[in-house]
């Protein structure tokens, strides 16, 4: 095992990939000699030239359009969109083209194009620069929506994104790149579609993701250390696909569930959990759910008011006591 | 333009021309369920010219207006006409429907319901093409309104800064829905627009047969040979209104007997016998075997089944590790 970064954990997987399959190339705005401008493909332009690794035009449209078309004739690119925020611009080439052109031509074609973006608050980046958009992507059909909270996961998963025959939105998340953790030295594939149960308990399930993951854990630990509650902690890892079954059985046993995201609270990934869980497993509740969210407003660039709408270890803390105690 | 060349341009209009009035037939009758096919009668001289000059692993990117370009590119018309009719022997099984049809064994990459959609798909084709080292090129169709749309830009300026080989190829029918581009483009020509990329251009006459194919000759070399991209723009008109159904209030029928008498497909008919010298018997036997190809597609996708309910979801995701 090697303490790598975050950051460096997906570079690997795009340095191990791009070694394995010359037709696997990266295209992006600032992301060649500049290394990207969260620096995660720095080193990559040095080592693979300027036809595998592409700097863009500030044209978020051309680089995903471009990709989508390179990906239908025997590529297999990663297009790097800088900010989940600057979708908006580019939200048809992914939402009309990419995600449908394979149902809508009845299969004649697979879609290998990983689409990298970032997103998530806490850096002051005020509203602009900082949501937590993964929701959209879940709610159209043909995408396939990941997000690792560590650097194994990303690494591994990365890898298997690349690899896939569909389109995959890949969402790091900007507070996890510098956070260090295990990866193995060996090639670790690991597989889209599953969540992980982070930490095991009896009394109540948090269903977490990305960043908020890390939240959790340190919030359960709390929780244990000051009032004996024994949290399950799951990691949904892929949003959509949902692993359903997995959020299931932690409830069968808990009785309980808190959501907790970074995105908006309306129509979110809670939203859907919770439906799920009360749709689908009503008769093992204890007690309603509830969801931890960003509340319904632009995230603001003041320290003090960002901090104060953000999920957060104190927060989840609250959110599992206030479930239990209905 | 030799006689047997002029005989295959003939062949390719007058397929897409008598597909078209089927198809227009078909909608009428209520044969063909959805919104109303939008309908390519009047400019068959752009597609045909265009694709006479491609290969087969070149790449076309359509548009909503795309059974044209799909029938040129060489797909073939029973499993168009099934697709339109929502069956599941359609080239999209069904699902894709007028705007969506598409054959990717002949090289192309699907019409499209978003206008100037397909211009950075496009653009992403030619890419490829310049990465795996081939000689393809990539060829967009797009209407005169999709030239206000962002992708155009975007599209033309990293296709100049890039060196793609991708053909920009302005269909400039008048109208985009109701509204003449003279009110919403303020240059007199379109391709004008290729001026601030640097890209090489051209406007030509899209209703005379010669002229467009001698122009998509000249832009498909240019394009083949430099791996530059190319804008042309063919001055056209939809003799039907946007869609099937439109009653074309927007403008006069004046206008439309004006742009009728310059009919692509009429007119290279006429010439085909008094400057070709071609035997009008050669063409009557064209006309013919188009006819009966009609006939046969019909038939084909009438009594094909539709797609059963319990496929609904099929396709939306190609299996894990298939291709890989």
């Amino acid at each position: 095992m090697n303490q790598i970064t975050y950051r460096e954990a997906i570079r690997l997987a795009l340095d191990e990939e791009m070694a394995r399959d010359d037709r696997v190339f990266i295209i992006g705005e600032d992301v060649g000699l500049f290394g990207g401008a969260m620096a995660v493909t720095k080193g990559l332009y040095q080592k693979y030239g300027p036809k595998r690794v592409i700097d863009t035009p500030i044209s978020e449209s051309a680089i995903i359009g471009a990709a989508l078309g390179a990906a239908l004739t025997g590529l297999r690119p990663v297009a790097e969109i800088m900010f989940i925020d600057f979708v908006g611009v580019c939200m048809d080439q992914i939402f009309n083209q990419v995600a449908k052109v394979r149902y809508m031509l009845g299969g004649q074609v697979e879609v290998p194009l990983v689409i990298r973006t970032q997103g998530g608050a806490g850096k002051g980046y005020a509203a602009q620069h900082s949501q937590s958009l993964e929701a959209w992507f879940c709610h159209i059909p043909g995408l396939k929506v990941v997000m690792p909270s560590n650097p194994r996961d990303a690494r591994g998963l990365l890898k298997s994104a690349i690899r896939e025959p569909n389109p995959i939105i890949f969402i790091e998340h900007k507070l996890l790149y510098n956070e260090k953790g295990e990866v193995p030295e060996e090639e670790e594939l690991i597989p889209i579609g599953k969540a992980k149960v982070k930490r095991e308990g009896k009394d109540l399930t948090i269903a977490s993701h990305s960043r908020q993951v890390l939240f959790s854990l340190a919030a359960a630990e709390k929780l244990y250390q000051d009032y004996r509650i024994d949290c399950e902690v799951i990691d949904l890892v892929t949003l959509s696909p949902l692993d359903e079954e997995t959020v299931f059985n932690s409830v069968r046993k808990t009785k309980h569930l808190l959501t907790v995201e970074e995105g908006y609270e309306n129509c979110g990934i809670g939203a859907e959990v919770i439906s799920r869980v009360t749709t689908k497993a009503f008769d093992y509740l204890a007690r309603p759910p509830l969801r931890l969210a960003f509340p319904n407003c632009p995230i603001p660039f003041s320290k003090v008011l960002e901090s104060a709408v953000l999920p957060d270890e104190k927060k989840i803390v609250e959110a599992v006591r206030k479930v239990l105690s209905y | 333009m030799e006689v047997k060349e002029a005989l295959l341009l003939y062949r390719s209009m007058y397929r897409i021309r008598r597909f078209e009035e089927t198809c227009y037939e078909l909608y009428l009758s209520g044969k063909i369920p959805g919104m109303s096919p939008h309908l390519y009668i009047g400019e068959e001289a752009v597609a045909a010219s265009v694709c006479f000059f491609l290969n087969q692993d070149d790449y076309i990117v359509s548009t909503h207006r795309g059974h044209g370009h799909c029938l040129a590119k060489g797909a073939k018309m029973d499993r168009m006409m099934a697709e339109i009719m929502g069956k599941e022997t359609g080239y999209c099984r069904g699902r894709g429907g007028s705007m969506h049809i598409a054959d990717v064994t002949t090289g192309n990459l699907g019409a499209n319901g978003i206008v100037g959609a397909g211009l950075p798909i496009a653009a992403g084709a030619a890419l490829s093409a310049v990465y795996r080292g081939t000689d393809q090129i990539a060829v967009c169709f797009f209407g005169d309104a999709a030239i206000n749309q962002g992708t155009f830009h975007e599209t033309a300026n990293l296709a100049a800064v890039m060196n793609l080989p991708l053909l920009l190829v302005c269909e400039n029918n008048q109208y985009g829905l109701s509204t003449p581009i003279k009110k919403t483009c303020p240059t007199l020509r379109l391709s004008d627009k290729a001026c601030g990329y640097g890209i090489e251009h051209q406007t030509v006459d899209g209703m005379d047969v010669e002229v467009s194919f001698s122009a998509a000759k000249e832009v498909v070399t240019y394009v083949r040979k430099m791996r530059k991209p190319y804008l042309i723009e063919f001055v056209t008109y939809r003799f039907l209104g946007h869609g099937a159904s439109d009653n074309r209030s927007y403008r006069t029928r004046e206008e439309e007997a004006e742009w009728r008498k310059r009919c692509p497909v009429k007119n290279f008919r006429e010439k085909m016998v008094l400057h070709y010298r071609i035997d009008p018997k050669e063409i009557d036997t064209i006309e013919k075997e188009i006819e009966s190809e009609i006939s046969q597609a019909l038939t084909f996708a009438e009594e094909s089944p539709y797609p059963s309910p319990q496929t609904v979801m099929e396709n939306l995701f190609a299996a894990t590790g298939g291709s890989e």
